[in-house]
């Protein structure tokens, strides 16, 4: 029984260990996205709060907790306020499989990049139960917009990640990653990555895509109802999805912990620094984006995920899967 | 072993808990989100007996895809008013015999498979001697087995949905007329000359357009 009860704290600490840098490093990302905005537009940015406004999202995190939770009287109250703690919870589960070096990785399961796969492709229950249950047009709007933009965009992600693994041989995301010690995928799959950061950008509902809560027309889509810390939940949540989607971006083209060259001055760093680089060099592309990008039409907006992305990707896995077959490149199992 | 089964428990009572609020309640909109959470509990049930990859493809497919459509219907149609007539109505007695037929079906093909399972496992062997290589994940096995032994049908269930999804284009697509469509070929290959063109007017006269 003790070994049990050792076995959970240990976990249980590990876990704490994960998930506490990760709401931090959300709460700094916040901040950097509005640096970034601001720079591009030539503004100051939110810089008040600490030094260089590193503070300002604590600050507004403190003003969220203070602020009242309304919760409107025709709303379905069990789903409404499930809604947030879904999004949240589907946020922060998905961090169990991302490995940050070789061995420091809180589970090392087989089949990792299908699970990172279905969380976030559960994410869009969060986005559904939200605009239903607050019982008004608005929400209701948004939600449907944005859960049919998260699975159109979810095929050609899937797609793209089948591309992937005909290189690697292997649904683990460790292995993944030490399959490009001498090659980043980005060199040979470049079309693929681009395509990925398309539709990662859609999949997270980040501008050019962010028609789910497009102001002019939807006030805040899904999100229009909620206030306070529920509010607060929803935003936290879809910053640690950008967060997650930057960080397969990482594993899945820019070889994850490895560093670029392995020689004597890029070796110091240790590994889970790279990782951090890699993922805040593509977490500053999503906010350039943002900044620079105007916004989509909704047609447009499907037809290029499944006129477009779709069919270009799934044409990319004929060619990877003729090309390693005719060299025979195939990972041997 | 004792947390495995305390876990196995808990995951199976959330499960026929579940499956038996989707029928009972009385909103639509509920029963599915119970069938959704019907369908995680029951992923979590086959990673529990080591089938991870079943588990997480019908996370993927079931829960990502299939109930959302389910959902987006739900809420569409407003199926609830008719769910409760149904509940309620004259009609019940009408599906209550037929309801009556397949439980008892579905009742009698379990009892079999179960009894065959504890009674007669040598039964069972016949069926599952494609010798399952413990060593490999079983991403790998299922391809192997998949695209070998059983590539007929893979392909024949492939051919099937291809059908299955051509038809509903199909049935569902209607052409509508008098839409201006947006078409980027014709945007781009737009000239100056085309659209542009500089009149001298004279007063008092007016121009003739000729589209």
């Amino acid at each position: 029984m003790t070994e049990y009860i050792n076995t959970l704290f240990t976990e249980v600490y590990k876990i704490l260990f994960l998930l506490i840098p990760v709401l931090v490093a959300v709460a700094m990302i916040v901040w950097l996205d509005r640096r970034v905005w601001a720079f591009v537009q030539k503004r100051r940015g939110p810089n008040v709060v600490g030094p260089f406004g590193l503070f300002q999202s604590l600050a507004d995190a403190l003003k969220y907790m203070f602020k009242e939770i309304i919760i409107p009287a025709s709303a379905n109250k069990i789903i409404f306020i499930l809604a947030p703690i879904v999004t949240m919870t589907l946020a922060l589960i998905s961090w169990a499989v991302i490995p940050f070096s070789e061995n420091f990785v809180l589970a090392n399961i087989n089949v990792g990049i299908l699970y990172l796969f279905a969380v976030s492709s559960l994410g869009v229950y969060g986005i559904i139960m939200g605009g239903w249950a607050s019982n008004s047009k608005y929400p209701f709007l948004g939600a449907i917009r944005s859960a049919a933009q998260m699975v159109s965009y979810e095929v050609s992600i899937g797609v793209i990640i089948i591309n992937v693994l005909l290189c690697t041989g292997s649904l683990n995301l460790t292995d993944i990653v030490l399959a490009q010690e001498n090659l980043w995928f980005i060199i040979p799959l470049f079309p693929m990555f681009v395509i990925f950061f398309i539709s990662a950008l859609a999949e997270t509902n980040r501008p050019p895509f962010d028609l789910p809560e497009a102001e002019a027309e939807l006030v805040a889509g899904y999100q229009t109802e909620y206030s306070g810390m529920m509010y607060a939940m929803f935003w936290l949540g879809e910053y640690a999805n950008i967060l997650l989607m930057c960080s397969m971006g990482s594993i899945l083209f820019l070889g994850g912990w490895l560093s670029p060259v392995d020689i004597y001055p890029f070796t110091l760093i240790p590994a889970p620094l790279w990782f951090i680089f890699k993922i805040l060099l593509l977490f500053i592309l999503f906010s350039l984006v943002k900044a620079i990008v105007p916004r989509y039409r909704y047609d447009q907006l499907m037809k290029l995920g499944w006129k477009i992305f779709l069919p270009l990707s799934l044409s990319w896995v004929v060619i990877t899967s003729s090309y390693l077959y005719y060299f025979n490149l195939l990972p041997a199992n | 072993m004792i947390i495995h089964s305390i876990f196995f428990y808990i995951f199976s009572i959330i499960a026929v808990f579940c499956a038996i609020m989707v029928t009972v309640s009385k909103n639509t909109v509920h029963s599915v989100f119970f069938l959704i959470l019907d369908f995680i509990t029951i992923s979590c049930l086959f990673i529990m007996i080591g089938a991870e990859f079943i588990g997480m493809i019908m996370l993927i497919v079931y829960v990502g895809a299939v109930a959302v459509l389910f959902l987006f219907v739900v809420m569409m149609l407003n199926v609830s008013q008719q769910k409760n007539e149904w509940f309620t109505g004259e009609k019940n007695s009408h599906h209550i015999p037929v309801g009556l037929l397949i439980g008892t079906v579905i009742f009698f093909e379990l009892i079999i498979v179960a009894g065959g399972w504890k009674y007669k496992p040598e039964l069972l062997k016949n069926f599952s001697s494609i010798g399952i290589d413990l060593n490999t994940t079983n991403t790998h096995e299922i391809g192997k087995i998949l695209y070998t032994d059983y590539i007929h049908l893979f392909q024949l269930s492939g051919m099937i949905l291809l059908v299955a999804m051509i038809g509903a284009i199909v049935l569902t697509f209607r052409k509508r007329e008098g839409i201006r469509r947006q078409s980027y070929f014709k945007q781009i290959s737009r000239e100056r000359k085309d659209a542009v063109e500089l009149i001298d007017v004279e007063n008092n006269k007016g121009v003739d357009i000729n589209v």
